[in-house]
This record gives C-alpha cells, structure tokens and sequence, in this order.
C-alpha cells in the first residue's frame, strides 16, 4: 500500500470511529446544537422588536432583525461546536487511546485529520439545523443558488479553520474540564462583531475592535451573498482570516501532537 | 552487525538516559531482551519503569543511549519498530464510546487486516481471552479485568512479536490476575516476546526468564530468577522489635542488615541455619535488646528487591 492510500485508509477508519462517537453520545451534539437555537429564539422573540427597530432600516421590528441576525448566528454555530470538538480530543487523550494509536504504524496525521473530519460533518448537521429554525422563525434570505454555494464554501472553510484551533486547543489542555473552557473566548467572539448590533452602534473602542476582528468580514460576506448587496473586499478578507487561521492552527496542532506523546 | 538479523535480541538498550527537566528519571540504562523469552523490569513506583516503555515503545523520545527494537534502531525507523510491537499500557486504552468488537474491527482496521482475516482473529481472540459475552457491550461498562483482556485482544489482533507490559495486572483482582498470567504464558509458547513492567515480585517470579531490577533511573541487578535469589543467599532472619528504641540499638548491631521503621523490623541475611540463628541472637543478647518476633525467610525474589533497592534507600540515594 502506498503512503498515501494508507493514509487515506486510516483516515477514513479514525472518521468513522468519530462518527460513530456522534452516533453514541448524541448528547453533546444535541447540546452544541442546541446552544445557537436557543439564543436564536432569544435574540429574534425577546431582543428582536427593539433590536430591529434599531436598524433603522424600511419594516423594521422582529422580521428585519431575524434576517440581520442569521450570518451571526450561523457564525456562532460554528464556534459552539468547536467546543465540542477540543472536548472530544481531551478525552481521547485522557483515555489512553491515542497514546496506544501513536504505538501503532498508522499514519500520524489520520488521528487529527479524522477528528477534524466528524467535528465537520457535526457542524454542517448544526448549520442546516440552525438555517432550517431560522428559516421557520422568519429568516428569508433572498440568495440565489451560486450565492448560497459560495455561502456554504465560507461555511465550509470557517469550520475548518475553527475546528483545527480548537483540535489544537484540546491538545493544548490539561484536563477535559480545560479543553471545554479555552475555546469559550471563541463563543464571545461573534458578540462582539456585526453579528448581532451593527458595529457603529458600539462604543468608540469596542466599535474598532468589532470592525476588525476577523469575524466580522466572515459575517459581512455571509450578509451580502444571502440577502444581496455589495460584497466589497468582505469575502476576500474573509477567507485570507481563514486560512492564515487555518493553516496556523493546523501547524500549531500537528506540532502539539508530535510533542504531547503521553496522557 | 548481527544486531539486525532475526535472531539478534528483540530488544538491545545501551546507555539509555532521560530526564524531565533538573529529575533524571533513566541514568545511563543497560538492557538486553533475547527473543522469545519473558523478561521483567522490576521496581518500586517511580523507579522508571513506564518511561522505559514508553521510549521502547516509540511513545517518547529518549535523550541519549542506543537502542534497537527487532532489530531496528528506535530513532531511524520507527515505524518498523511500531509494525512490530504491541503495548499494552498501565491504563487500559480501549474507546469507551465504541463496544468490544468494534474496538476490535477499529484495530484490525488500523493494521490493514482484510476483512476475512479481521473477522477471523477476532473470533480467535474472543475465544482466547474470553471476551464473548462482552464483545456487544460498551467497552465503558466492563470491569477493570475484562477491560485489561479486551486491551490484550486489540494489542494481539496485528500478531506484534514483541509486546510490552506496563504493570499489566495493577489494579485487578486475583483471580483477573491470574487468567491475564496464563494469557501471557500462551503467548510465549507461541513465540512471542513479551517485555512486563511490574511491581509485584510473584509476578516476575512466575511469568519472566529474566528479572531486571530497576532503581533510581539504573539496573542494580539482572538475571533469571533463581540468579537473583541466589544473589542473596540463604535468605535473611526478621527481626521486629517492640519499639524504635530498640531497633536503634539493634541496628548497629547487625552491619549490612535492611531496617524498615515503619514496620519496626531489621532483616538481617543469612540462611535458615541453627548456627546462623544462634549468631544473631548471641549478639543479640549481647546488646541487651529485646525481639518482639523473629521469622526465619528463605529467599523469594521480595529479598532481592528489598536488598537491592532498600539499601540505596539508606545511603539517602533513593529519590
């Protein structure tokens, strides 16, 4: 077997390991999922009326809002499910097992690779769940096919990056408990950008802050491919974040697990 | 070299050190482990014994020395030494999420075992180690020992010809104890190297063909057995006193004896002996000391252990 075809192998053998952790310990899912439903329900039924009157924009109220919010909230999906993901390595970790793994002529990037793969398949499930609540609480985005293909594209590569980071970040751990507290800057993150305020709304500082932070092109972008309008250089700036981000992470997690050999 | 051939020793260590940070925990480790046979690294908690596997087992990189495992050297091919060994750790690494047979199908997968030949060692492993009423159960629900026998299974299922050990019978029952001996004398008739940490003496008295003792990051003492035990002949007499005050004044006494304050004892070598027993209690008497309770032993390998590691102990030099 080539390297390569072995490596293939294995990855496939440690994805389905993974999924199959999905399939048995539904829970976390459920949990991490559940999460962005709920302050999605929160921000459009009891934030909504007043943040929406807010934007100053033609209907105004709830309606308005929802659709304002749904970049954010998809946005925040993603990081929420992050967390799972540094939860699920710290355990792995803890348990022994991929200490027996690394005793084993397996190729050394199918452990992470494999994670990374399921945390991705999770999201995504996240994501449609999310779009589909949005949608049924109001959310119409006007997005024509290619436009929602280029969505899906950012969504794509936003989970990845955050789902390397937060590989890295539960290799990075001590313990469970650690690995499901350092991704939680993360979940703030999305507050503060133009997720859920427009960020000229915020005070002097924390509006600099907002409008810089790399979240805020990514949602920009998302706004401007589903509901129209200009794209600007929101999308461009947005997948350079991800995969500076990426790429960083990925090198950080595979320096981690060539490092952290035992427990 | 002869070192590579398939008849060189399957494991072949020279000068193995390693430290964390300012603590040596491996100073300078000699070590040779002939294939086909059962040796065991002896020692107490903390005297190197997992750190040892771990670098053998390609877990930890070591700082210094040479070491070749089947024949391979560790740093230069690891994955040839990875294809050929099998651990089994302190701690069982088995997926908690995953039951006993997919645990099995998740290691004949990691090996590139077709399917017929998966699902043909896994049945001989269930068999084998009993594993047949657990394989449709969650691994997380099993007992300390039936998860130590499926940690054995996925170790065996890629047919390793070296498999490490590491205190592999820490934490279970007796009878768990003794069931994970005869798995390991199966294992050996049928060729296998097997290389066990352990600090139960009876364990390597029972499975090993050689004992190494392990101390302070050093071997004080290799051999088989029976070597061992000669190393302190004749065995050693107990005595246990009343108080400390009395096994102040009773030590001085007997030059080269083990003292233990906890348990208020002196072992003091010799054999079992009437002349030898009369000596002791001559000088004894000499130093007006009172014996609470005498025992005569004949040497088992927990002489040796406390001989060879006890005495390192007094000389302050036991971290």
């Amino acid at each position: 077997m080539t390297t390569l075809a072995a490596a293939t192998t294995d990855t496939a053998t440690m994805l389905r390991r993974r999924l199959r952790h999905l399939i048995r310990y539904p829970s976390l899912t459920i949990s991490l999922i559940g999460l962005p439903v709920v302050f999605l329900l929160l921000f459009v039924y009891v934030f909504g009326g007043t943040l929406g009157a807010g934007l100053g924009g033609g209907s105004g109220g709830r309606a308005e809002y929802t659709d304002y919010l749904l970049p954010g909230i998809l946005l925040f999906t993603i990081c929420a499910a992050a967390q799972g993901t540094a939860i699920s390595i710290a355990m792995d970790l803890n348990s022994g097992i991929i200490a027996r793994f690394r005793t084993m002529a397996i190729a050394r990037s199918s452990v992470l690779t494999g994670h990374v793969l399921g945390s991705t398949a999770q999201t995504l499930l996240g994501e449609v769940v999310v779009l589909g609540v949005a949608v049924a609480v109001g959310a119409r985005p006007t997005a024509g096919p290619s436009d929602w293909l280029v969505a899906a594209g950012l969504v794509l590569l936003v989970t990845l990056a955050l789902t390397w980071l937060s590989v890295a970040l539960g290799l990075a751990s001590k313990s469970v408990e650690s690995a499901s507290n350092a991704p939680q800057l993360l979940i703030l993150l999305p507050f503060l950008s133009s997720g859920f305020v427009p960020t000229d709304s915020l005070p002097g500082w924390m509006s600099w802050f907002a409008e810089h932070q790399p979240f805020t092109p990514v949602i920009e972008a998302l706004r401007h491919l589903l509901y129209g309008g200009p794209l600007g250089s929101d999308l461009a700036v947005a997948v350079g974040w991800c995969l500076a981000a990426g790429l960083l992470a990925w090198a950080w997690a595979r320096t981690l697990y060539a490092r952290r050999p035992v427990r | 070299m002869t070192l590579s051939t398939p008849t060189g020793p399957a494991i072949e260590v020279v000068g193995l050190t390693k430290a964390y940070g300012d603590q040596v925990v491996l100073d300078g480790l000699d070590l040779t482990v002939p294939r086909g046979t059962v040796s065991a690294l002896l020692g107490p908690n903390g005297a190197g014994k997992t750190t040892t596997v771990q670098i053998l087992s390609t877990l930890l990189p070591p700082d210094g020395g040479l070491v070749r495992v089947l024949g391979h050297d560790l740093l230069g091919e690891p994955d040839a030494v990875r294809a050929g060994i099998g651990v089994t750790g302190q701690f069982s690494a088995v997926d908690d999420l995953l039951t006993g047979a997919e645990n099995l199908t998740l290691m004949g997968d990691l090996h590139h075992l077709s399917r017929g030949e998966r699902s043909r060692r896994t049945t001989e492993l269930v068999e084998q180690l009993d594993l047949a009423d657990v394989v449709g159960r969650p691994a997380s629900t099993l007992s300390g020992g039936t998860r130590r026998r499926l940690d054995l299974a996925m170790t065996l299922i890629g047919r390793p010809r070296l498999i490490f050990l590491d205190e592999p019978t820490t934490g279970l029952d007796p009878r768990s104890r003794r069931v994970v001996w005869g798995i390991v004398r199966e294992l050996v008739a049928s060729g296998v190297t097997v290389f066990l940490t352990t600090q139960y003496l009876e364990e390597a008295d029972q499975l090993a063909d050689r004992v190494a003792v392990l101390d302070g990051g050093r071997l004080v003492a290799e051999g088989t057995p029976a070597e061992l035990k000669r190393r302190v002949a004749g065995g050693s007499i107990r005595l246990r006193f009343a108080d400390a005050t009395a096994l102040d004044t009773a030590a001085p006494v007997f030059p080269g004896s083990v003292r233990d304050d906890r348990e208020l004892t002196l072992s003091v070598p010799g054999d079992g002996r009437v002349s030898s027993l009369r000596g002791v209690l001559d000088r004894l008497e000499l130093a007006a000391v009172g014996v609470a309770d005498l025992s005569v032993h004949t040497p088992d390998l927990d002489d040796v252990f406390l001989a060879l590691t006890g005495q390192r102990e007094q000389e302050g030099t036991l971290r």
